[in-house]
């Protein structure tokens, strides 16, 4: 029981970031904004969740995990923001400069914990281990299931909200489906909505980077993300953009990885099994969305 | 003429049905083709002719009936198919690669290895026998819409149609290019060849075409020779009711209640070198804008508060409805339901959440006030017809009470009924106060519905009266300078 229990557990934890990091590209994508760089950005709120974290504890006491998220949701539009800036005034590929920001950010990080960042001891290229007042309560005794999962489906819940009711929302997906019509017709600042988009975006993935800081690793080190920015374009996909759908195909994510994980360490399966599937799911998620817009044309050519 | 025999029969039709979910398209339609003739297929937007006409063309396959070519029975399970046996169609959307060049775009869809020079020896083959010529070294991009039309039939055969089908092809072309696609199409079926003239313009029809069968609601009303029909026979036809139009009381008589817009000096970045414009757009009119090649465009737009000036300055109302000229890609989302895309009527200055049952429930008022014909308010505009995508989306633009509205050829593709409800609904939105300024290319329609027309050309816009002759000479340039 208490291994099926961790195993469980175990997966809601993996999909947790896949789950914020899979929002984030969900609201981009459905914004117009092909940023592929949430893996950067959530890097980027790792990074300023851990310094912040490990400045103001003694400080703050509690209140300090709150504070770190903050300034991981800023650190992540701001490293997004560099993206979106270049697009806005120079039309710079957003595809383009995300994943050259990735990189940035990945080689940032092993900078930090070599240099300025470095636990006192300078023998690990890590950071200090973060209090106990800075970590996010534990949900299951027992267990590493945090309460950062509950923001994620929190999250999710509020993106679909926003989608749907809002009319900042409605400019969104307005901006995202066509950027001319949402002009002529709706008078919507398109060039205002993406920036914008591109930005809560960012800060989204940023919160990621830190909820897993605060809630799983405790400290900032190389390879802290094994790609969570780059599976959350699959997530996202899967779950045709949609948030509630998001917390699904996260979650299924979180289980094949962590599935994978057991499966190498019981059987000697080979993990990267796991990519494969993932991949085919990918396809198949495509496939799927391709004829889907078929159908619809043919319905279409009815009139 | 020659009796009808089972030879000469190009492409037969028979008793052909087609349903779509609970729709039924077509209903036990047939269609004779014959060689040497033109066939107009008639009926309003919606009557089921293109689907006739793809099911013709293999890109649908019909529930019910059968298929002959040339006499022989033919299942045509794709275009690809069809092309085989000697049809070939032109779109009403060209279906052309702007990048490519004439040569090239004529080579794609065939078979094996392509060769320029082979590609080039068959466009002036073609051109010797039939006259249509074209640079085949051109790109497509820098050709105007009358020679994509040419390139169209060039391809069509290239690929050894003896039957053509056209789907409204003068919607794009202006007078003199109709007048020269009539003589090739002439040239073609006295050469032996066939062709399916689908169209709503009644007196194209009706000057070039042989034959003529009239669908309605998927049926056929009337299946004849030209000769024997008349223009009121075919309008009976097609709308099912006498052309009784004499609802164009012509409100001539109105007063004006001061301007709502007006530009001073105004320089277009468009057309930097035309005299800057000085207008006045007064609050119940209907101004309309005549012009040659999109002359005004930047005109209307800057109207239409959706354009920047060059020089110059503009007061404009706060409320302005606009209806593009091109409503599928600049006045609806193809995805969105016809409430979000009547949502998106003022999205740009919404605060806070959208009721979207008050949304759905105006989208209804607005489907049943302007006669759209769709399943519900969460149709996509694809399901609907041309017309029906035009009124809702006159309908969305009106709803906002605009003081002035900016339409750009707002009947053009609609059907007769379509477009005397679009001239109603103007004229009562006129009557109700509202600024309405419209572009169009028919200068019939400029005359009998506006009460003062702007003439833009390259160079000046004048003002003159709704005469057709008037308006004509002030494109052309040869108005007499009268002080008016």
């Amino acid at each position: 029981m208490g291994a099926e229990l961790a195993l469980l557990t175990d997966s809601l934890v993996r999909a947790t970031p896949l789950i914020i990091a899979g929002l984030a590209v969900a609201l981009a994508f459905r914004g117009g904004v092909f940023n592929i760089g949430a893996e950067g950005q959530l890097l980027a709120g790792a990074i300023a969740a851990t310094a912040v974290s490990l400045a103001g504890a003694p400080v703050f006491g509690r209140a300090v995990v709150l504070i770190a998220l903050i300034a991981a949701s800023l650190a992540g539009a701001l490293w997004a923001g560099i993206a979106a800036e270049l697009r806005r005034r120079f039309h710079v590929l957003e595809i383009i400069s995300t994943i050259m920001l990735n990189f940035i950010a990945i080689y940032f990080v092993s900078f930090l914990v070599r240099g300025p960042l470095q636990e006192p001891t300078h023998i690990y290229p890590q950071t200090e281990s973060l209090d106990t007042v800075a970590r996010l309560p534990v949900l299951l005794p027992e267990t590493r299931l945090h309460f950062g999962f509950v923001l994620a489906v929190g999250l999710a819940v509020f993106l679909s909200w926003i989608f749907r009711r809002t009319a900042m929302g409605f400019r969104i997906r307005a901006t995202g489906a066509s950027p001319l019509v949402a002009r002529m017709a709706g008078r919507i600042d398109v060039s205002r909505t993406s920036f914008l988009v591109f930005l809560f975006s960012g800060a989204l993935a940023g919160i990621a980077g830190g909820i897993e800081v605060t809630g799983v690793t405790f400290a900032l080190y190389e390879n802290l993300s094994p790609g969570y920015g780059y599976t959350a374009i699959a997530v996202a996909l899967i779950a045709g953009l949609n948030p509630l759908g998001v917390i699904a195909s996260g979650i299924f994510f979180g289980v094949l990885e962590t599935g994978a994980i057991a499966l190498q360490r019981e059987f000697g399966v080979p993990s990267s099994i796991a990519s494969v599937i993932e991949a085919v799911f990918i396809l198949a998620a495509l496939t799927l969305t391709a004829v889907r817009g078929r159908q619809l044309l043919g319905r279409a050519s009815a009139s | 003429m020659t009796v009808s025999n089972a030879t000469d029969s190009a492409l037969e039709l028979r008793e052909i049905t087609k349903r779509f979910g609970s729709v039924i398209a077509l209903d036990d339609v047939s269609l004779a083709v014959r060689h040497g003739r033109i066939t107009a297929l008639l009926g309003e937007n919606g009557a089921g002719k293109t689907t006739l006409m793809r099911i013709a063309f293999g890109m649908i396959q019909p529930d019910a009936g059968w298929i002959s070519v040339n006499g022989v029975r033919k299942k045509l399970a794709s275009p690809s198919d069809a092309i085989a046996a000697g049809i070939g169609m032109v779109h009403q959307q060209f279906s052309l690669i702007p990048a490519m060049t004439v040569a090239e775009n004529v080579a794609l869809g065939g078979h094996g290895k392509y060769s320029a020079g082979q590609a080039v020896a068959t466009l002036s083959e073609i051109a010797e026998r039939t006259g249509l010529k074209l640079d085949p070294l051109a790109r497509v991009a820098d050709l105007g819409s009358a020679d994509r039309q040419k390139l169209e039939i060039l391809r069509t055969l290239a690929h050894d149609a003896k039957l053509i089908i056209l789907d409204e092809p003068t919607a794009a072309l202006t007078p003199k290019d109709v007048a020269e696609l009539f003589r090739q199409l002439k040239s073609f079926v006295s050469g032996g060849g066939a062709v399916v003239l689908i169209t709503h313009k009644l007196a194209d029809a009706q000057e070039h075409a042989d034959d003529v069968t009239v669908l309605r609601r998927g049926r056929v009303v009337l299946s004849a020779r030209m000769s024997e029909t008349t223009r009121d026979s075919l309008v009976e036809a097609m709308l099912g009711v006498s052309p009784d139009i004499e609802s164009a009381e012509s409100n001539r008589d109105f007063i004006s209640a001061g301007p709502v817009a007006s530009l001073e000096a105004v320089v277009l970045p468009d057309d930097p070198h035309r005299r800057p414009v000085d207008l006045q757009i007064n609050a119940g009119e209907i101004l309309g804008v005549a012009a040659l090649d999109g002359a005004a465009r930047s005109l209307l737009r800057a109207l239409a508060n959706r354009s920047p000036l060059l020089a110059g300055r503009i007061h404009l109302p706060s409320r302005i409805g606009f209806v593009p000229e091109n409503r599928k890609d600049e006045a609806l989302i193809a995805d969105f339901s016809l409430s979000e895309n009547l949502a998106l009527a003022n999205a740009g200055s919404l605060h806070g959440t959208i009721d979207w049952n008050a949304v759905r429930e105006d989208t209804r008022r607005i489907i049943s006030d302007f006669d759209v014909r769709t399943s519900s308010s969460e149709a996509l505009p694809a399901q609907l017809s041309g017309g029906n995508q035009q009124r809702f989306v006159l309908g969305r633009e009106l709803s906002g009470n605009p003081s002035m509205l900016v339409l750009e050829n707002p009947t053009q593709g609609l059907d007769v009924n379509a477009a005397i409800f679009v001239h109603e609904r103007l004229r009562q939105a006129r009557n109700e106060g509202t600024a309405v300024v419209f572009y169009s290319s028919d200068l019939e329609e400029l005359a009998d519905l506006s009460d003062r027309v702007a003439v833009v050309t390259r160079t000046a816009v004048t003002l003159v009266s709704p005469d057709r002759d008037k308006i004509g000479q002030a494109l052309l340039g040869t108005l007499e300078k009268d002080g008016s």
